[in-house]
């Protein structure tokens, strides 16, 4: 469940789409982080992501949770962005037969998630194949 | 650090007890493992559980589960490390036996999974997974193990029939297993045509949503003959690694690290190698994951797991038995058990005692319980005395 | 005077055809095709509605022009159908193009023309030097009550434009507003579908308030339909702007390459400013073009635009609306299209 609090603190991430490019090795984050995963430097500066990548892998999801179920059945998928930052994202507008590792996707501003009719409306970033 | 031994075991049949609540269930096991043993004390106890909170509404387990078993006031302690928490609670009783801070303990494991509908099971389980940057974005856990069998399939061309042989192995031990939720056989045909779950699982390359609890008592080793008629069996190695949360964060996705660093760490506190291995009990969630762990605990090279069950390699007989016992997939998946039932698994077949499935000759055992797609990996080597 | 920085239009991939839609109500569809000059529609997926239509639509005019975003200091987005009752649509746009916070910001709705007033107000701003850059979105994900004749129509789509100080791609040489109080198509808070008053929307209506907007903007700038290279207007379905548009003296020529509907639909608040994008992806430097919104309740905005030699350059930056609208469609059935746009009463 998506409350408004939890939903907000991460509108940077899903909305701008960004990550923390450590100041000593380089290496991004996604979502940012505080200690540098590979190389534990502390500092960081903002960066926006690349909005393309390759899918690393990907399925077809036939049975979705209920906040999904105007969506399912749905592609999700792994892409690494054009920067090395990896991320999983629903695919839309993909015919589920051209799904491919490999395939390039760009992000898209999408609605992710519905919290019922009466609760927030969740947006984010999905994959949609570059054509 | 004391040598520890298990000195007692107890499970109840599996599957969905529509007639038994979490306690029910958790005393009933525990009170056969006290039996089993032949104790008549326990000095505290561990009890893996996911998510009772999730699926029944209920923590604070550890005051609830010794209340229930009579045992109060011992000091009772719930552990949590997703799908891996029953083999976490093991270690924990292992650690508190071998430290010499206490002699008898349970270590038990629990999870009801029917009294929430399908929908409220899949979202339990989905917060092993990274619920910001995971589930927040539609992933359910057979669609992050469908990915890492399309990461496998892609880059070591293992097949769909492949992953199925893994299922229609794991039945057919199953099949002999009294306590097993699924005791069925199958084919690779009915496999692959049953209902597909995500691609390119069907519902039969996934274990099932089980009710079940298991528990086992742990002494020290050199108490054991006084106090348990049962052949002890000796805890080799208890090991635990962690890898990230997400799957995406993973360099590769068809590798699971915390596997291959929690086995490293086994052998090595073993002074043992795979070769010496004679049965595993793997955590087979989906076939997928079968293939990965045995690649990771070094039983295969990395990418050749797929043909493993195919080849007959992993079966009752083949070169490294994996889920005698009918693994998840057919004796059932109660999470916060499992663990538990892996190392009563072993234990059966290293006294001996596992009947029909018995693998012949068997010395040494191995048990890896995982959580999530793998974040945390528990690893156990036990040995026949 | 304000002119056109950037300008970016989205449309979504699913298409619906007027026949699936009179099969499954026991309508003629070939009167409606020829009738409404109707071929088929744009229908959001489940994932897609104004706000994510305008963000896409921003980040191709963003494109285009390369401006900072945080010097865009009004975000309005005219839409009727906003995902929220109460709650900004805009603020959601703002801060995904990185707009906020020191940005005014408000949600309009006038019926169709919802997204011109947004326009309207932008260059205003900018003209009386309150604001540097104004975002102006027009958008909608429009609803026609099942078996109504709106249903063939009233489809998805964005266009969002960047005005600014300056000439940019397109100079604004003049606009109009005209409107009266004409109850000519409605929807009461809480009602899933809109309303109409059947023919009453059309003479009384639309051609009067087009009609009326167009000739005061050829009077104010004293010019004739000749002189100009485009014209667009509200197309609530293709027949009406071909007709308004040939009564005033325009050409089928002029109108043409900014008429979507027959393969789009009627994009309410999208709609004139849709054709404006389509109509900008081929201006010459120089070409004058002549739009007038359409909104019900009723009124219409006018504006008179002239390309700069901007435009060419920076077109190609983005993806053309015929392209948007012509490649990569989906066709799905009526089923589909229920399910799509939540017309299918479920369990609790």
């Amino acid at each position: 469940m998506s409350t408004s609090a939890r939903y907000w603190r991460e509108i940077p991430q899903r909305y701008r789409y960004e990550g923390a490019k450590c100041k000593s090795c380089g290496k991004i984050s996604f979502p940012p982080r505080v200690v540098c995963k590979s190389c534990g430097g502390r500092e960081f500066e903002k960066v926006e992501l690349a909005k393309q990548g390759k899918l690393l892998t990907h399925t077809v999801i036939r049975v979705g949770p209920s906040q999904f179920a105007d969506q399912t059945p749905y592609a999700v998928g792994v892409a690494e962005l054009d920067d090395g930052v990896r991320m999983t994202a629903m695919i839309a507008d993909v015919d589920f037969e051209e799904l491919k590792v490999g395939m390039p996707v760009k992000l898209e501003f999408r609605k992710v998630r519905d919290e019922g009719e009466a609760g927030i409306i969740c947006y984010g970033y999905k994959f949609v194949p570059v054509r | 650090m004391r040598d520890v031994a298990v000195i007692g075991v107890g499970m109840m049949k599996w599957g969905e007890l529509w007639e038994k609540s979490l306690r029910d269930i958790f005393v009933e096991s525990a009170l056969e493992a006290v039996k089993d043993a032949g104790v008549d004390r326990i000095d505290s106890m561990y009890v893996g559980c996911m998510s009772s909170g999730l699926f029944v509404g209920q923590e604070h387990l550890g005051s609830l589960l010794a209340d229930y078993l009579g045992m109060g006031p011992i000091p009772a302690l719930r552990v949590e490390t997703a799908c891996a928490a029953g083999g976490a609670a093991f270690k924990q009783a292992v650690m508190e036996v071998g430290s010499g801070m206490s002699d008898i303990v349970l270590a038990g494991g629990v999870e009801k999974m029917t009294d929430i509908g399908g929908d409220g099971a899949t979202f339990a389980l989905a917060t092993a997974a990274d619920a910001e940057y995971e589930v927040y974005n539609g992933v359910t856990f057979p669609g992050l193990y469908a990915m890492m069998a399309v990461a496998h399939m892609d880059a070591y061309g293992t097949t769909r029939e492949q992953l199925a042989a893994v299922s229609v192995k794991n039945h057919a031990n199953g099949a002999k297993n009294p306590h097993a939720q699924y005791p069925f056989e199958l084919t690779v045909d009915r496999v692959l045509n049953s209902v597909m779950i995500a691609d390119p699982l069907t519902i039969l390359d996934c274990s099932p949503i089980t009710d079940g609890a298991a528990a086992v008592i742990v002494c020290p080793l050199d108490m054991a003959k006084d106090l348990t008629k049962n052949k002890p069996i000796k805890v080799l190695a208890s090991t635990h690694a962690t890898d990230t949360i997400a799957l995406h964060s993973r360099e590769d996705i068809a590798w699971l690290g915390a596997v291959a660093k929690a086995g490293e760490l086994a052998y090595a506190q073993a002074g043992l190698s795979p070769s010496d291995i004679d049965l595993a009990e793997v955590h087979d969630c989906f076939t997928i994951a079968e293939v990965c762990a045995i690649e990771a605990l070094g039983f295969f090279e990395r990418g050749k797991g797929g043909a493993s069950a195919e080849s007959g390699e992993t079966a009752i007989g083949g070169r490294i038995p994996v889920n005698a016992s009918g693994g998840l997939k057919s004796k059932g998946h109660p999470v916060g058990a499992t663990g538990i039932a892996q190392i009563i698994e072993v234990t059966k077949q290293l006294r001996g005692e596992a009947d029909k499935r018995q693998v012949e000759g068997a010395r040494i055992g191995m048990t890896q319980n995982m959580g999530g797609t793998g974040g945390s990996c528990v690893v156990h080597i036990l040995g026949a005395e | 005077m304000a002119g056109i920085i950037g300008y970016g239009a989205y449309v979504p991939r699913n298409r619906i055809k007027v026949e699936e839609i009179a099969k499954v109500w026991g309508a003629d569809a070939p009167s409606y095709k020829k009738g409404l000059m109707l071929r088929e529609k744009s229908v959001p997926s489940p994932d897609q509605d104004v706000i994510t239509m305008s963000v896409e639509a921003t980040r191709h005019a963003l494109t285009r022009c390369g401006i900072d975003p945080q010097k865009i200091g009004a975000v309005y987005i005219g839409s009727e159908s906003h995902p929220y009752a109460v709650k900004p649509s805009g603020t959601v746009v703002a801060e995904a193009i990185g707009a906020t916070p020191d940005c005014h910001c408000v949600d309009f709705e006038f019926a169709c023309k919802a997204g011109s007033e947004a326009m309207f107000v932008c260059m205003g701003l900018v003209d009386a030097g309150a604001i540097e850059y104004g975002l102006a979105i027009g958008a909608d994900t429009s609803q026609g009550a099942p078996g109504d004749a709106l249903e063939y129509s009233a489809a998805a789509g964005a266009a969002a434009y960047i005005i600014g100080p300056g000439d940019g791609v397109a100079k604004m040489l003049a606009t109009h507003s005209f409107m009266t109080d004409t109850p000519d198509f409605w929807r009461r808070e809480y009602m899933h579908y809109p309303r109409h008053a059947g023919r009453f929307t059309g003479e009384p209506a639309y051609f009067k308030h087009v009609t009326g907007c167009a000739k005061a903007m050829l009077e104010k700038t004293n010019s004739k339909p000749s002189d100009y290279a485009y014209a667009v207007f509200h197309q609530p379905n293709g027949k009406f702007p071909m007709r308004v548009g040939q009564q005033l003296g325009f050409t089928k020529e002029q109108i043409e390459p900014g008429w979507l509907a027959p393969t789009l639909g009627n994009t309410y608040s999208g709609s004139s400013p849709m054709g404006l994008t389509a109509t900008l992806d081929i201006a010459e430097p120089g070409d004058k073009i002549f739009m007038v919104s359409y909104g019900s309740g009723a009124g219409s905005d006018g504006f008179v635009f002239e390309a700069t030699d901007e435009l060419p350059k920076m077109r190609v930056k983005a993806p053309f609306t015929r392209t948007l609208l012509d490649e990569h469609k989906v066709y799905i059935d009526y089923g589909t299209y229920t399910k799509y746009r939540g017309k299918i009463r479920k369990g609790e």
